[in-house]
């Protein structure tokens, strides 16, 4: 018997009529860059949805930028038709963001299924991200299946990881199944197992319809492109909708399944999973979390489980040419269509002009929506270094949220707030040393160590945010030769000894420049912002003192001396021409020049001394890697 | 002259001029003569000049001073076709490469011939550059029969470690014999030095200063070392074999040079040139930075007819066309084979030029005007320009009591500074 199902078959698996013990929703839990994409992409060939001359790699991941990193930053769904010993089954596959930073909404697609595949490399084993996401399965009650895939590797060690796996969601390390994505091996067994092992969903057919979005997404021609799992009830065409957190009504003018291109049906059943498209703009009338109910017929109740997204990173977004700023606030605006996450006003700098201010979920999120900027609308940006929120409270009670360093109150503070977040590594267990020397240097607490292996070691720890928004990744991985990976999560905040560092061009406020730091780190902030600013002022007619200062407290100083030549000896009759050129060009240049109080910057200073290292600001490529 | 030509608009073969530069003008008239040959080239030098073996055993050395009439016949002629009167030559500059690499008696004949086309002013002041070790009592006495009355030596150190270093190969003892045997032919002599070669101290910079003044010389020139793109010593730095010195370090040296030879008595007049009485300045070359008329003959020498008298560059007393420039600048091509072969061809050797607009004339006014000690009249400049002069006093980059009296005039500092000087006038 095929597992792609006949023609007969087929009609008792309808999307609109599928009777819910029939339906199978599943999504796949698994790290960056061990084989989620490639092993989705087979099932969709095992089971026919897609055609082999159709396919492309990495078929379900849509954006430029995912396909290129290899990471999923939006989720879909896709219904696979699989038979076992005759039954037909609709399978589900939800695809779900692998980062952190959509810890929320990696939490809504799980909520839409019943089971989870646990995908891991049999050559490396089980990484912290997997962890947290895995966790979060199980508090979710979902059936979980263990895989490890690529074992077409030569360093795959399947034995060894089985183990590891087995000792973490219980059971036998033979029940570990064992895949290739690459070469298909394994994966008509999974897709058995995916109809044996995950339950059936349940829900109430003849109670008002209530559906939870779990993804929301823009699309240029068709609008917000919604997915929904229904839990009771039908949703079906021309019906009017209601958003539940808002209230807001919209009328449904497509319902459909995803397999994986759009296939509109007569509607969607318990436990069904698919799109609804109701030509609303912004993804913002669309909420991941939010309940869908009948307008005629709506719920009492809504399925919970909603928040809004709250961004815990910012960042200062300039242009680097002034005049495309209203480039950039255009295309804010069109990213904030397919990313409720999103949010930004506008900011003026003395240093770099106007700009935004931005705030993301996470540091990934701060470099894609960076990233998706400069791709998409060509736009060349400089942004400031990412810093936390702090609550600070004043003396006499008033409480400020400080959202840009250079907007921290200066005086009478009684106390600051800042974000700290509960951290997962995952190494081998000969950089425990080198690990615990960066998470004390980043004001870390230890928490707790498991061995997972013999040679793996999990260790938590306590961290500021604001600690690990710079550059923690990268010496971790440096630390450890690439080896460690890294996850966290929010888990509140703390008191912290936090000091705003001011940097002067001639007493004058650099605003950029500002950064609130452990009161320990302040003279090494001090020093180095200095010292790189004094390599990148161009000398002056007079000298430039440049100081960094906490309050009215100078911690740092350094000098750019007066210039005392700024003349060609030698202006004869053939020198003339060129003499004259280069004074045009000069003249040019002036005038682009930042003046802050009386000194010239040329705009690229301010950008090198955000840019370079140690000065926060800039992408580098790997961070994304985790 | 320098090495590389600017971009332009090409000339024409006839070497024709705008007819809109006719009419009367009062400027003075000078003309350059540029003699290509060197004995050797020096490591900094990056001067439109050649060397004997560079030029294929020096052939054309002897036929240079012919070839040079023609372009001077060429150009009395595109002058007279264009509306410009024979006015009589002011100033006779020979410059190189070294000129007294040709025969004295070669360079009488050329200077005969700018006095045949033109004429010369009785009060013609008839410069030619020569090195150290290229002249004798002789020469310089056929020199100054022929016409010539000013020397200006290329001494650059006196210093035998510097001097290597600029592979300049004269004995600096001789300096002081070459001025005295000048001065007894009845010329009046310069001397030419360098400052800031890697290497020179302080120290050093004052005993060539000395060694100067010692000879009792009227006028000095003294220059930083630029190290252009493309030469010997540019590629020495490059390979870390010579280290440059700061711009720090010629400042200093700039203020020692001018504090000396000001107590010695010698002013300066123009921001590298200091004479004893403003008599003893070279004339030719303020002739430049005030903007007059002037015909530079020879390989890569470049020339400039400004705009007849009625057209004044901010005041205009009669509304200029817009296909009318405020002058006019060409060049000749660079390398003297291709400049021979087109006046042998009867064609102008001219490679491109540059009609002046009115802002480009504007900041050249500015840009050579405030580098002399006479300085720029204060009512050239635009309103916006006359309140940046407060701020430049205030900087003491110009002097607050010429500016009272209507001149833009630099400080020592603003002399140092001259450039920044400039932004600051045009903006």
């Amino acid at each position: 018997m095929s597992p792609i199902p006949t023609a007969d078959q087929t009609a008792r698996i309808k999307p609109a009529s599928t009777p819910a013990e029939l339906l199978r929703n599943f999504c796949i839990i698994a790290h960056i860059d061990h084989g989620k994409s490639t092993l989705a992409d087979r099932m969709l060939q095992l089971t026919g949805v897609v055609e082999q001359r159709a396919m492309r790699a990495q078929y379900l991941d849509r954006m430029d930028i995912e396909r290129e990193r290899g990471i999923t930053i939006k989720s879909q769904a896709v219904r696979m038709p699989w038979a076992v010993d005759g039954t037909p089954h609709a399978l589900n596959m939800i695809d779900t963001p692998g980062h952190v930073d959509f810890t929320y909404e990696v939490s809504r697609s799980l909520a839409a299924c019943e089971g989870a595949v646990l995908l891991v490399d049999a050559a490396q084993g089980i990484e912290a991200q997997t962890l947290a996401n895995l966790y979060l399965a199980m508090e979710n009650d979902l059936a979980i299946i263990p895989v490890l895939n690529k074992i077409d590797l030569p360093a795959a060690q399947p034995e060894k990881y089985a183990e590891e796996i087995a000792g973490l969601v219980g059971g036998d390390p033979e029940d570990v199944l064992k895949v290739s994505g690459k070469t298909g091996e394994g994966v008509e067994a999974l897709l058995d197992r995916i109809v044996q092992t995950v339950p059936a969903p349940v829900g109430d057919a003849d109670a008002p319809a209530r559906a939870m979005i779990f993804d929301s997404v823009y699309d240029t021609y068709r609008g917000v492109v919604t997915y929904v799992r229904v839990v009771d009830g039908s949703l079906n065409p021309r019906e009017k909708i209601v958003m539940m957190s808002t209230r807001a009504t919209h009328e449904l003018l497509e319902i459909g399944v995803s397999s994986p291109e759009p296939h509109p049906t007569k509607g969607l059943g318990v436990g069904e999973v698919g799109y609804l498209i109701t030509g609303v703009k912004d993804v913002r009338q669309s909420k991941v979390g939010d309940t869908v109910t009948n307008a005629a017929k709506p719920a009492a109740d809504s399925l919970g489980g909603y928040s809004d997204p709250r961004p815990m990173v910012f960042s200062g977004l300039y242009p680097i040419d002034g005049s495309d700023y209203p480039v950039l606030r255009d295309a804010l605006d069109k990213l904030k269509l397919n990313d409720a996450a999103l949010n930004y006003e506008p900011e003026t700098s003395v240093a770099l002009g106007f700009g935004f201010r931005v705030g993301f979920l996470g540091l990934l999120h701060l470099e894609i929506v960076r990233e998706r900027l400069e791709r998409e609308f060509d736009l060349a940006l400089i942004s400031t270094a990412p810093n936390v929120v702090y609550t600070v409270t004043l003396e006499d009670g008033t409480e400020v949220t400080v959202t840009n360093p250079s907007e921290f109150p200066g005086g009478k503070i009684k106390d600051v707030q800042e974000p700290v977040v509960r951290s997962t590594v995952l190494a081998p267990s000969e950089f425990i040393g080198s690990i615990m020397e960066l998470c004390q240097q980043r004001r870390g607490d230890l928490l707790g160590m498991d061995y997972l292996s013999p040679d793996r070691v999990e260790m938590r720890y306590t961290l500021p945010l604001a600690e690990i928004v710079f550059d923690f990744f990268d010496q971790l991985k440096s630390r450890t030769r690439g080896y460690a990976s890294f996850d966290y999560e929010p888990t509140g905040e703390q008191t912290a000894d936090l000091v705003k560092v001011d940097i002067l061009l001639q007493g004058e406020q650099v605003d950029a420049f500002s950064a609130v730091v452990h009161k320990d780190q302040a003279y090494a902030y001090g020093t180095m912002m200095a010292g790189k600013l004094k390599d990148l002022i161009p000398r002056q007619q007079f000298e430039v003192p440049i100081q960094a200062a906490v309050g009215a407290r100078v911690i740092a100083r350094e000098t750019v001396r007066a210039i005392r030549k700024d003349v060609l000896a030698k202006c004869y009759g053939g020198d003339i021409s060129r003499k004259r050129k280069l004074l045009e060009k000069q003249k040019e240049g002036k005038k682009r020049m930042k003046t802050i109080g009386r000194v010239e910057v040329p705009p690229n200073a301010f950008i090198a001394a955000l840019s370079s290292d140690g000065g926060g600001g800039k992408e580098s490529k790997d961070k994304s890697k985790k | 002259m320098s090495p590389a030509l600017p971009e332009g608009e090409p000339a024409p073969e006839d070497g024709a001029l705008p007819t809109w530069l006719g009419g009367p003008r009062s400027s003075a008239f000078g003309v350059y003569l540029h003699v290509p040959f060197c004995s050797v080239r020096c490591g900094y030098c990056d001067f439109n000049t050649y060397t004997a073996s560079e030029l294929g055993g020096g052939a054309d050395q002897a036929a240079y001073a012919t070839t040079s009439l023609r372009e001077i016949d060429l150009a009395a002629r595109v002058m007279r076709d264009a509306g410009i009167s024979d006015r009589p030559v002011s100033t006779v500059f020979v410059g190189g490469g070294t000129p007294t690499m040709l025969p004295a008696q070669d360079l009488v004949r050329m200077l005969a011939a700018v006095r045949d086309t033109w004429g010369l002013a009785d009060d013609a002041e008839v410069t030619t550059e020569a090195n150290p070790d290229s002249v004798t009592p002789e020469s310089l006495a056929t020199l100054a029969r022929g016409g010539f009355t000013r020397v200006s030596f290329g001494m650059q150190s006196a210093v035998p470690h510097v001097l290597a270093t600029l592979e300049r190969t004269h004995d600096p003892a001789r300096v002081p014999d070459v001025v005295r045997w000048a001065r007894e032919a009845g010329l009046a002599v310069s001397l030419d030095l360098i400052y800031g070669t890697p290497g020179e101290s302080v120290d050093d910079w004052r005993t060539s200063l000395d060694t100067v003044l010692e000879t009792g010389v009227d006028h000095v020139s003294a220059y930083a070392l630029v190290v252009e793109p493309g030469t010997k010593m540019a590629a020495q730095v490059r390979r870390g074999q010579l280290e440059l010195p700061s711009a720090d370090d010629q400042a200093e040296k700039y203020e020692v040079a001018d504090e000396v030879l000001t107590s010695a008595g010698l002013g300066w007049y123009e921001v590298s040139n200091w004479a004893r009485t403003p008599a003893d300045a070279c004339r030719h070359n303020l002739a430049y930075w005030r903007g007059d008329d002037w015909w530079g003959v020879g390989p890569g020498a470049h020339s400039y007819l400004g705009p007849a008298d009625a057209v004044e560059v901010h005041a205009p007393t009669r509304a200029v066309p817009p296909e009318e420039g405020h002058g006019v600048r060409f060049w000749n091509a660079k390398h003297p084979r291709r400049y021979a072969a087109s006046l042998e061809a009867g064609h102008s050797p001219a490679a491109g030029r540059e009609v002046l607009t009115t802002d480009e004339a504007h900041l050249e006014r500015v840009m050579l005007g405030v580098r002399l000690r006479e300085g720029l009249d204060l009512a050239l400049l635009g309103r916006g320009s006359r309140e940046s002069v407060a701020q430049l006093v205030a900087s003491g980059l110009l002097d607050g009591r010429r500016a009272v009296q209507g001149r833009a005039v630099l400080t020592l500092r603003g002399r140092l500074l001259a450039d920044a000087v400039v932004r600051g006038l045009v903006e």
